[in-house]
């Protein structure tokens, strides 16, 4: 009984510390993209990008931070005060939230205590994940919304129908991956890309739907039209200030943070270190850090990607947005997913 | 119709091509090309640490200059203000007294030397005007300020430091002029 109950207690001791860690390191993530978002920004534009708080410029989120706080909080009057507030709220818990199903590792050993690194190894792991990030779309609506503000609101509504529209072609590009694997859980789909290769090989247009639904859902360039600075004057979050404002810009870079480790678990094998059988080390502490480490390589690349994207392409008109995903991206994703079914039950019967 | 220039196009109207409508293609070459920017020398220049260098014949800040024995050259003559079509020059004359032969080249130097550089639009007249070569414009252009009246420069901003004393901040302010002055 006591055996039962420290071993409970150790359990939640170490899902708390896994949590504090994930969180920090999503955070720091998140702070660092920005600086990264304005250096490759720089870079890409034959600029020099912030260099002056710290060398290179690396105390600069920090500097930003420190400014955000700072700043005055002005909440409008004719806003609705309760609503204004939680918006951004809701837009910041649902970006970390995510975190919670992804496996960031294999297993540590901990003094003869196997450790998996991951929250919470649900067996609906991909359904949680699409579950809270349409969540984050509220952020945005009630955000808008209570702002008062026919620009808000238009870059509400816009944001409501573009989540909604890439959503179906995201989901139907992920259900090809799942045919193949069988298991919605996020562990399992990594183990099976160990065993058989990485996804991205057997569905390269699941892969490229997925990611454009990925830019669309994290309202990057090119499909930022919720934000549109230069036409709807920042859209949602035009009356926000301080860090209200801070925690809306700080949610983006979450979730593309997120959604680039979500993209490199369903088709980049996740913690798989490429070219290195895995199994032979299983257990030993530096595997787990190593492939730790592999995932967040693979999540800095794709956000490289992300941002490399945002200073190349720019933004589609609304017609030109919906056009995309309903007449382009959804029934390329059926077909994709029809020829993957048909494959795989081939493959079975024979 | 008759065309005004001989450089118009006929505008293509035909439908795109099945590649031209994947857009993929033409966003892959996009991407190419930023990326080629990558790696692609800034032409910035770092402000505080590294300074653009300007032509010969620039016109910054001015300077009051001294003659090789460290003499205030200026003799109040007031041609620079005369001169100055944004009347940014204000001057006051005074006598040199004896025992001062050593600061004032000649008998008459000026007591007070003002130069208003928010309403100076260096043109550099007062450079032509002076007939003592003791009014130059510098290399150096104004830096930013709080209050208006720190754009107004008295005679301790603008003199050139003294060569006999102060040789090396001297040859400073004279490399900062940039161009050959007595």
């Amino acid at each position: 009984m006591y055996l039962l109950l420290a071993d409970w207690l150790l359990t939640l001791i170490e899902k708390f510390v896994l949590i504090a860690v994930i969180v920090t390191t999503a955070l720091i993530v998140a702070m660092y993209s920005t600086y990264a978002e304005r250096k490759i920004a720089a870079f890409l534009q034959d600029r020099v990008g912030p260099n002056r708080a710290g060398p290179f410029g690396l105390l600069q989120p920090l500097a930003d931070g420190v400014k955000l706080f700072m700043k005055e909080e002005i909440i409008p009057l004719t806003s609705s005060r309760f609503l204004f507030i939680l918006g951004p709220m809701l837009a910041m818990i649902t970006a970390t939230m995510t975190s919670a199903v992804i496996p960031w590792g294999s297993t540590i050993d901990i003094a003869g205590r196997v450790v998996p690194l991951q929250i919470a190894d649900i067996n609906i792991g991909v359904l949680y994940i699409f579950g809270v990030v349409s969540l984050g779309v509220y952020g945005i609506m009630i955000g808008g919304w209570a702002s008062n503000n026919k620009f808000s609101l238009l870059a509400a509504v816009r944001g409501a129908s573009q989540m909604i529209s890439y959503e179906l072609a995201m989901g139907l590009s992920l259900l090809a991956v799942l045919l193949i694997v069988g298991d919605l859980r996020m562990s399992v789909i990594v183990n099976h890309q160990m065993a058989h290769g990485w996804n991205v090989f057997y569905q390269p247009l699941g892969f490229l739907i997925f990611f454009v639904c990925a830019l669309a859902e994290c309202n990057r360039t090119p499909f930022d039209l919720p934000e549109a600075e230069n036409e709807l004057n920042f859209g949602y979050h035009q009356e926000y200030s301080s860090m209200k404002l801070g925690f809306y810009l700080f949610a983006e870079y979450i979730n593309m943070f997120i959604s680039g480790v979500v993209m490199a678990t369903l088709f980049f094998g996740g913690y798989d270190i490429p070219f290195f059988n895995e199994a032979a080390h299983a257990g030993t502490w530096w595997v787990g850090l190593l492939g730790f480490l592999c995932l967040m390589t693979k999540a800095a690349l794709s956000i490289f990607l992300f941002m490399w994207i945002r200073w190349t392409i720019p933004r589609f008109r609304f017609d030109q947005l919906m056009n995309l995903g309903w007449r382009g991206l959804l029934p390329l994703a059926l077909i994709n997913m029809l020829i993957t079914a048909a494959v795989v039950l081939w493959l079975n019967t024979k | 119709m008759q065309s005004l220039t001989n450089r118009n196009q006929q505008v293509e109207r035909k439908p795109m091509t099945f590649a031209e409508r994947l857009y993929l293609p033409s966003i892959f070459k996009g991407m190419a090309i930023t990326f080629s920017h990558l790696f692609k020398k800034t032409p910035t220049i770092r402000y505080p640490e590294q300074k653009r260098s300007f032509s010969a014949v620039f016109r910054g800040l001015h300077i009051l200059n001294r003659d090789e024995e460290g003499r205030e050259r200026c003799t109040a003559c007031g041609l620079c203000a005369v001169a100055c079509p944004a009347e940014a020059i204000t001057m006051e004359a005074a006598e040199r007294q004896p025992g001062e032969e050593h600061l004032y080249r000649e008998e008459k130097y000026a007591a007070k030397y003002e130069v208003n550089m928010l309403r100076c639009i260096f043109c550099g007249l007062c450079e032509e005007a002076c007939p003592k070569d003791a009014v130059y414009l510098s290399q150096t252009f104004a830096p930013s300020n709080y209050a208006r009246q720190g754009f107004i420069y008295g005679k301790e901003e603008l003199l050139i430091p003294n060569p006999v004393t102060q040789p090396e901040e001297y040859a400073k302010a004279k490399g900062a002029v940039g161009k050959d002055i007595k």
